[in-house]
C-alpha cells in the first residue's frame, strides 16, 4: 500500500507539472505575442472611494494575462455582502437556479468494424460522465474484439475534478481485464491506480495524459491526442493519436518496457445529428521497442494498417 | 377552449416550423383563424397556471400555460390602480409569475426563494400592489424552467395621465422562442456540450474562401489568437434555430401574426423580447421606427431603422404606413440562424416579402479584448479591476481594458448602412429620478467557461455566492464589466437602473442593461426598496447556471 501510495504520488508530480506548462503556455501565449503586456498607463480613476471596497480598488493597472494566471495580491474581494446573510429560503431558490445540479452523457467516440493487415475485428472507445462542473464521475473503455475474442481492452473510473479553466485532474482505477487471445490460455488481469489529467489545449487540441502504479511495481503511462477538423458544418476529420508506456515488462501480456505502442488514426464523420455521426477512416497500430520484440518472437506483426467504419453516438 | 383552437390552427402548418419559407399560402389561407392573444383589464385579474399542449412545430408539445394559452393574456392596468392578481396553480409543482420591470414590494415580485414562498403546487397565491409607473412589461415564471415552458405574456399600463405620444392605434408584439426539446434537456445538453446548437462554426471551407479572398497568411492570423485561446468568433448564441422557432405574439413565422392598421394612422408598436435565451435584431422594412420608450419609460423619440432587443427587453416605437400595403416585421436572431416575424397589413391576408436572414456574423477583437481590440483612441478608457475569484475554473478569459462606449450597436450590427439603435441613444424624458452623485461602486464582473457551459458573477455562481448587499437609502453605481464574448442581458429587480453615459451623465433608465463581450457599463440605483432582490442574466440559461446574485437592501 505504502508503495502504491509513493508511486502514485511519482505519477501526480509530472501530471501536475503539465497542468503548470498548459496553464504557463496560456500566460506565455498571451503576454508575448498577442498582447502588449505593459504597463498600460495608471489611469485617475473618477471614482469617489467611500468605504474599504473602493479602497481596495487601487490596482496596480498591469495588463494580466486573458486567461489563466493566478490573481495578483491586491485584487478585489467577489464578497458585496456587507456580512449580510442569505435568504433563509435560499434553498429554495437552488431549486430554481440549479446551477450545481449533475447531468450525465455518454459519448461513444469509435464504435467500429477494422480490416487490417493482421486482423479483422471491431473496436469501442467510450467515455461516460456523471456530474457538475467541477466534480464528475467519470468513466472509459477502449478496446477490440478479434475473432470473438476481446483483445487489448480496459476500463477506468475516475473522479474528475475541474483544476483550471479548460482542465480536469482525474484519479481512479484502471483494469485491464485478462484475455486469450490466441486460445492458447488466459492472460492475468491487471489492475491499476491511475492519476491523469485530461482538457483541452490552446488551438482547441483535446489532451489526456494519465500515469497508472499497478501492483509488484509496475507504472505505465498513457497519452492521447485528438483534434476535430470542421470541413463543414457536419463533416468533421478527426486525427487521434495515442501513445502507451510500460515501467517493467509484463511477458504474461506481451508487454515490454518502456515505449509499448502507438496507435494513430484519421476518422471522417458525418453527424446526421450532432447525437449521431457515421464514419469511415483509418487507423495505425504500431508496436515498438521491446514490446515489438517481444511480438516479432512470437511471429506476430509489429504494424497493422486498418481500414475502419463505424458510428460516433452521443447521448 | 382557446389552446384546443391553437392547436387546429398550427397543425394546419405542420410543416411550416421546419421550412419557414414554405409556409406563406397555408398561412394566408390559415388567416383567418388566428387566434389573437387575448386582453385581461385590470385592477382585479384572476390567473391560472396550468399544464397545456401547444404544437408550434406539428408535434403536440406540452407546455405551461396561463389561462389556457401561450403566451399568457395580455395584461392590461391603468397607472395609480391598485392591481389585484390572484393566480392559482394547478401544476403539480411549485411556480411563480415575477412582474417584469414592475417596482413593487420585494415579496410582491415572484421569486421563490428570496421574500417569496413561491405559489405551491395546487396552491394560490394574490399579489397586490400599486401601479406608480405606466408603459410595456411584461411579465414571466421564475421557477425553474416554467418561463421556456411558456409561462410569460405582457403588460400594458396606461399613464394616468394619456399617453405623452398621441397614436391612432397600438400593438402589442412579444417575441419569444420556442424549442419542442424538454429545456431540462437543452440546458443538460448545453452542460455537456456547449456548442451543440452551433451551426455556423468556423469551418475548412470558410478558411479556404477567407485564404482565396484575403490571402492564406491574413486568413491564418484572423484565425491563430481565437484558436489560441480555445474561443469560438460564432459563439452569438447558445441555443439557436436549430431546435428553436422564433414566435411573435405565440405565432411561428409561417403562422405570421398580422396585425391591421389603416394608412396615415401612427401605430403604436410594443416590443417585447420574451424569450428564453434569444436576442433579436428588429426592422421593418419600408417603415422607420420612432422609438419613444425603452424598458416602459418614456425616452426623447429617436428615429432608426432597425433595433437590437436583448432577452427581457421592451420598446416602444411608432410607425406611420402610408400605402395601402403590407410591411413585414422581421426579427432576426443574433446569430442569424433563424427569425420571427409578423406582418402589419391594413387588411389581414395581406403579406410582405420575407428578408433574407443575413450572413451571419463573426465577433470581432473588440469582442474578446474590449478597447485594445479597437485600436486607436477610442474616448475615455477603464481599466478593469478583477475579483480574485476570477483566476479560477469559472472563468475563460478576463478583459482588462474594457471598451466603455455605447454607441456601438454590438456584432452584426456595426457595418449597417441604415441607422440603428444604440444606448448611447437613448434619453430618458425628465432625467434621473435621484439626482444624487453615486456614493459608491459595486464592481461585478460578468463571467464563464463557455466550455463547461458555467456562467457566474465574478467567477464565483449562486450556489457559492453571498448576496449583494445595498445600504438602504443610498445611491451607488453599479459597474459591471463581461469578461466574456456573449451579451449578457443584466436584470435587476425592484429597482431601476439608470445606465450612466462613460463619462458618468445620467442616460436613460432601464429595468435589463444588455452587457456587450468586453464591454464595461455603468448605471447608478437608488436602494429605497427594502427587501431581498433578484439579479441576473435574463439569457435563462445563464441564470440557471450560476449568473445570478441575490442583492439585500436593508
Amino acid at each position: 500500500m505504502r508503495r502504491l501510495l509513493a508511486g502514485m504520488l511519482l505519477a501526480v508530480l509530472p501530471a501536475a507539472a503539465f497542468a503548470q506548462a498548459m496553464q504557463g503556455m496560456d500566460h506565455a501565449a498571451m503576454g508575448h505575442h498577442d498582447m502588449p503586456a505593459s504597463t498600460a498607463p495608471a489611469l485617475p480613476q473618477a471614482e469617489p472611494s467611500h468605504d474599504a471596497h473602493d479602497m481596495a480598488d487601487g490596482h496596480d493597472m498591469t495588463m494580466g494575462p486573458m486567461q489563466g494566471g493566478s490573481a495578483p495580491a491586491n485584487a478585489r474581494s467577489d464578497d458585496w455582502s456587507d456580512g449580510v446573510d442569505a435568504s433563509s429560503m435560499h434553498g429554495m431558490a437552488m431549486h430554481d437556479m440549479d446551477d450545481t445540479a449533475a447531468v450525465g452523457s455518454v459519448l461513444i467516440d469509435r464504435l467500429e468494424g477494422f480490416a487490417g493487415q493482421g486482423a479483422h475485428g471491431q473496436s469501442w472507445e467510450i467515455d461516460g460522465w456523471y456530474g457538475n462542473d467541477t466534480d464528475k464521475v467519470w468513466l472509459r473503455s477502449e478496446g477490440e474484439r478479434i475473432a470473438r475474442r476481446v483483445h487489448d481492452a480496459d476500463a477506468e473510473v475516475f473522479w474528475s475534478h475541474a483544476v483550471a479553466t479548460f482542465w480536469d485532474t482525474q484519479l481512479g482505477v484502471r483494469v485491464d481485464p485478462g484475455e486469450d487471445a490466441d486460445g492458447s490460455g488466459r492472460s492475468p488481469s491487471r489492475e491499476w491506480a491511475a492519476f491523469g489529467l485530461q482538457g483541452l489545449a490552446p488551438y482547441w487540441f483535446e489532451l489526456e495524459a494519465t500515469a497508472y502504479v499497478g501492483a509488484a511495481g509496475r507504472t505505465a503511462a498513457r497519452v492521447r491526442a485528438e483534434y476535430e477538423l470542421r470541413i463543414t458544418q457536419r463533416l468533421i476529420l478527426q486525427p487521434e493519436l495515442e501513445l502507451n508506456a510500460y515501467g517493467k515488462s509484463d511477458a504474461r501480456r506481451e508487454i515490454g518496457s518502456g515505449l509499448s505502442n502507438v496507435e494513430g488514426g484519421l476518422r471522417l464523420r458525418y453527424e446526421i445529428r450532432r447525437s449521431v455521426a457515421p464514419y469511415v477512416g483509418i487507423a495505425w497500430e504500431h508496436a515498438t521497442g521491446n514490446t515489438a520484440n517481444l511480438a516479432r518472437d512470437a511471429g506476430r506483426r509489429i504494424t497493422d494498417r486498418r481500414w475502419v467504419a463505424g458510428v460516433r453516438l452521443w447521448f | 377552449m382557446p389552446i384546443g383552437g391553437r392547436r387546429r390552427f398550427i397543425q394546419g402548418l405542420a410543416i411550416a416550423g421546419i421550412g419557414v419559407g414554405l409556409g406563406f399560402d397555408r398561412a394566408a389561407r390559415a388567416m383567418d383563424a388566428m387566434p389573437s392573444i387575448r386582453e385581461i383589464a385590470g385592477p382585479a385579474i384572476d390567473l391560472g397556471i396550468g399544464q397545456a399542449t401547444v404544437n408550434v412545430t406539428g408535434r403536440n408539445r406540452p407546455a405551461v400555460a396561463l389561462n389556457g394559452s401561450v403566451p399568457g393574456p395580455t395584461l392590461r392596468f391603468r397607472e395609480g390602480d391598485v392591481a389585484t392578481i390572484r393566480v392559482t396553480n394547478s401544476l403539480d409543482t411549485m411556480s411563480s409569475i415575477h412582474w417584469h420591470g414592475l417596482i413593487l414590494p420585494a415579496d410582491m415580485d415572484g421569486v421563490p426563494g428570496l421574500s417569496f414562498p413561491g405559489i405551491a403546487a395546487r396552491g394560490s397565491y394574490t399579489y397586490r400592489f400599486p401601479l406608480r409607473q405606466s408603459g410595456t412589461y411584461w411579465y414571466h415564471a421564475h421557477s425553474r424552467f416554467q418561463e421556456q415552458s411558456g409561462l410569460y405574456g405582457a403588460i400594458v399600463i396606461e399613464p394616468r395621465d394619456g399617453a405623452r405620444h398621441a397614436c391612432d392605434r397600438e400593438h402589442v408584439l412579444l417575441i419569444s422562442d420556442w424549442s419542442d426539446e424538454d429545456p431540462e434537456s437543452i440546458y443538460a445538453k448545453l452542460r455537456s456540450r456547449s456548442d451543440i446548437y452551433n451551426y455556423g462554426q468556423p469551418t475548412l471551407v470558410d478558411f479556404v474562401r477567407d485564404a482565396r479572398a484575403k490571402g492564406f497568411g491574413d486568413a491564418v492570423a484572423m484565425r491563430r489568437m481565437w484558436n489560441r485561446m480555445r474561443m469560438n468568433p460564432t459563439d452569438l448564441a447558445d441555443i439557436s434555430a436549430a431546435t428553436y422557432t422564433y414566435l411573435v405574439n405565440g405565432a411561428s413565422p409561417a403562422a405570421n401574426w398580422t396585425g391591421e392598421f389603416r394608412p396615415g394612422e401612427r401605430v403604436r408598436l410594443r416590443l417585447i423580447n420574451g424569450s428564453s435565451n434569444s436576442i433579436f435584431d428588429l426592422c421593418v422594412p419600408g417603415l422607420r421606427l420612432t422609438v419613444i420608450a425603452a424598458d416602459g419609460q418614456d425616452v426623447e423619440p429617436v428615429v432608426v431603422d432597425e433595433l437590437r432587443l436583448s432577452a427581457g427587453e421592451t420598446y416602444d416605437v411608432v410607425v406611420e404606413p402610408t400605402d395601402d400595403r403590407a410591411y413585414t416585421i422581421f426579427a432576426q436572431s443574433i446569430d442569424r440562424s433563424g427569425y420571427a416575424r409578423a406582418t402589419l397589413a391594413p387588411r389581414v391576408g395581406m403579406v410582405a416579402t420575407v428578408p433574407p436572414l443575413d450572413a451571419r456574423p463573426r465577433l470581432a477583437m473588440r469582442d474578446m479584448m474590449g478597447a485594445m481590440g479597437e485600436g486607436g483612441d477610442h474616448g475615455p478608457m477603464a481599466m478593469a479591476n478583477h475579483a480574485r475569484t476570477e483566476y479560477g475554473a469559472g472563468s475563460d478569459m478576463r478583459v482588462d481594458m474594457p471598451r466603455t462606449n455605447l454607441d456601438d450597436p454590438g456584432v452584426g450590427l456595426r457595418e449597417r448602412e441604415h441607422r440603428v439603435l444604440t444606448y448611447a441613444d437613448l434619453r430618458s424624458v425628465g432625467g434621473a429620478l435621484d439626482h444624487r452623485t453615486p456614493g459608491r461602486t459595486i464592481e461585478l464582473h460578468l463571467t464563464g467557461n463557455m466550455e463547461r457551459f458555467a456562467w457566474s458573477f465574478d467567477g464565483v455562481k449562486y450556489s457559492a455566492a453571498k448576496p449583494v448587499h445595498f445600504r438602504q437609502g443610498e445611491r451607488l453605481r453599479i459597474r459591471l464589466v463581461n469578461d466574456t464574448m456573449m451579451n449578457h442581458p443584466i436584470h435587476l429587480h425592484g429597482m431601476w437602473s439608470e445606465l450612466e453615459s462613460p463619462d458618468g451623465a445620467f442616460q436613460v433608465r432601464k429595468h435589463t442593461v444588455n452587457v456587450q463581450p468586453a464591454q464595461q457599463v455603468t448605471y447608478a440605483v437608488t436602494a429605497d426598496n427594502p427587501g431581498r432582490w433578484a439579479f441576473h442574466c435574463h439569457m435563462l440559461f445563464h441564470m440557471e447556471a450560476g449568473m445570478f446574485r441575490e442583492v439585500v437592501v436593508s
